[in-house]
């Protein structure tokens, strides 16, 4: 996940566990970064298991803990593990559409300890906002919004961007400052899971990226010292890829709904890999000695021009999943970078997405049953 | 528009709402934490951000550190790192008067 605020040195630790608490979500997103087959992952944590691996993850030194999903909500035990969370000293993070949320249960948040919460739009309006989510829930949202302020939280408020409601970046930016959001983060779409199967439906244009960019910066220095404005990049567009994760196996620990810890939540994908489970191993073990961890640490795994790049150590090659994508080897240059030989595939990417008609291919919602067919074909 | 205002003697200052505080034992650090982020406080950083857990001016913060810490002249040390929390949105301000 790219979020708002500093990433730090963990000194070989995990600072940041985020909790996929569940792949259920009442929402359809295009842009959805769950796995495509994320039907198959049935077998949920316990709530006894979660506990377990919020202590776990504590020891090892994590302050920082994002409940996701899927929709976290969906779980009925959220309130206990945010209490728990506090309990350990977390900074506990709830990453969320607000569908699922009340006034009684937000009152329980607060009082079990839960730190902050961040909010997800799909658009400005209600139209575009319950299209790309593939539900109706751009008022209940709002009422979300101001029920978190009523409540006192701090809230960042997301949007993803893409073709479909970017060009409405300023409007987004002011409907933020209505909501008194203290964070807004404007995060273009990142081409994994849902949002690569739709890429053709939401890569924007270059233009439209430049005017979003200059908007976006424009705000930067209006809201100073109200509102933090977060651009997250792109990276399409960038000639340099994005520094994935602060580099695999440094910082960030997932753990996904059944359990399987990840470098990243994109990372069930890569073949070759066998992601270790909490239900087999100790968080510590699946950290600092699993191979699926150790894969792409450090440098020695680099090629070719990353091996002898005198920027590897900013961007580590970049995202491996999104070297996987889109040349079949993760552990090829991040073709972002215009050092890969071959970013001619994103290059050409952004040229052909935008010439094919929105008609032409159908907008491919994350839905129970699409994902089924993904699963079926053996898709992932 | 205009950059925040720098900080005054007589401003009222604390640590951001929202904002925690805390020792890590595996970092052997303070951190100061906050939606989804995190930094790392050095000694000195943390000697002083400890003074503005409550509200209380700029120059009593700079008195109280100066109290204890009576063998060295760190008055513009504190306020320049004061003027860059509040920069970062670490500590925030109410105007006194």
């Amino acid at each position: 996940m790219q979020t708002a605020g500093s990433a730090s040195n963990g000194q070989g630790n995990p600072l940041w566990l985020l909790a996929e608490l569940t792949y259920r979500c009442p929402l359809q997103c295009l842009y959805c970064s769950n796995p495509i087959d994320y039907a198959k992952y049935q077998n949920e944590l316990t709530t006894e298991e979660w506990m377990r691996v919020l202590q776990e993850g504590r020891a090892m030194g994590a302050t920082q803990l994002g409940f996701s999903g899927g929709e976290p909500l969906v779980r009925k035990d959220l309130v206990e593990l945010a209490r728990e969370a506090r309990r350990l000293g977390y900074y506990s993070n709830l990453i969320t559409s607000g569908i699922g949320m009340d006034e009684p249960r937000i009152a329980a948040l607060k009082k079990a300890g839960l730190d902050h919460i961040q909010l997800s739009f799909q658009a400005n309006t209600p139209e575009v906002n319950d299209y790309i989510g593939g539900a109706k829930t751009f008022e209940r949202k709002l009422a979300m919004a101001r029920l978190i302020k009523h409540y006192d939280y701090p809230m960042v408020m997301n949007v993803v961007l893409h073709r479909q409601n970017i060009d409405q970046t300023e409007q987004i930016l002011q409907m933020a400052e209505e909501l008194e959001a203290d964070y807004i983060e404007l995060a273009n779409t990142q081409y994994y899971g849902w949002a690569k199967v739709n890429r053709s439906q939401l890569l924007p244009t270059r233009e439209q990226v430049e005017r979003a960019e200059a908007i976006a910066h424009d705000y930067q220095e209006r809201f100073k010292g109200r509102m933090k404005v977060y651009y997250v990049v792109p990276d399409y567009f960038e000639d340099r890829p994005k520094p994935c994760m602060a580099g695999w196996g440094s910082v960030f620990l997932n753990v996904a709904p059944d359990g399987s810890a990840l470098p990243c939540h994109a990372a069930h994908q890569l073949p070759g890999l066998n992601f270790p489970n909490i239900r087999d191993a100790s968080l510590h073990w699946i950290w600092h000695e699993s191979p699926a961890f150790n894969a792409f640490r450090g440098e020695d795994w680099m090629k070719e021009p990353c091996r002898t790049c005198p920027e590897r150590a900013k961007d580590f090659g970049g995202c491996r999943c999104q070297a996987y994508m889109l040349t079949g080897d993760a552990a090829n240059a991040d073709p972002v970078c215009s050092l890969s030989p071959q970013h001619d595939i994103v290059l050409k990417a952004i040229d052909e997405d935008q010439v094919v008609p929105a008609a032409d291919q159908l907008p491919m919602f994350r839905s129970n049953k699409n994902s089924r067919q993904f699963v079926e074909a053996g898709v992932r | 528009m205009a950059e925040p205002e720098a900080l005054k003697a007589d401003d009222i200052i604390s640590i951001t709402r929202h904002f925690r505080m805390q020792w890590e034992e595996a970092q052997q650090a303070h951190v100061l934490l906050y939606p989804e982020g995190m930094v790392t406080l050095n000694g000195p950083a943390a000697e002083i951000l400890t003074r503005c857990r409550e509200a209380k001016s700029v120059t009593q913060v700079v008195e109280e550190l100066q109290q204890a810490f009576p063998q060295d002249d760190i008055a513009a040390d504190v306020r320049e790192f004061l003027e860059d929390a509040y920069a970062n949105g670490w500590i925030c301000i109410e105007r006194a008067g």
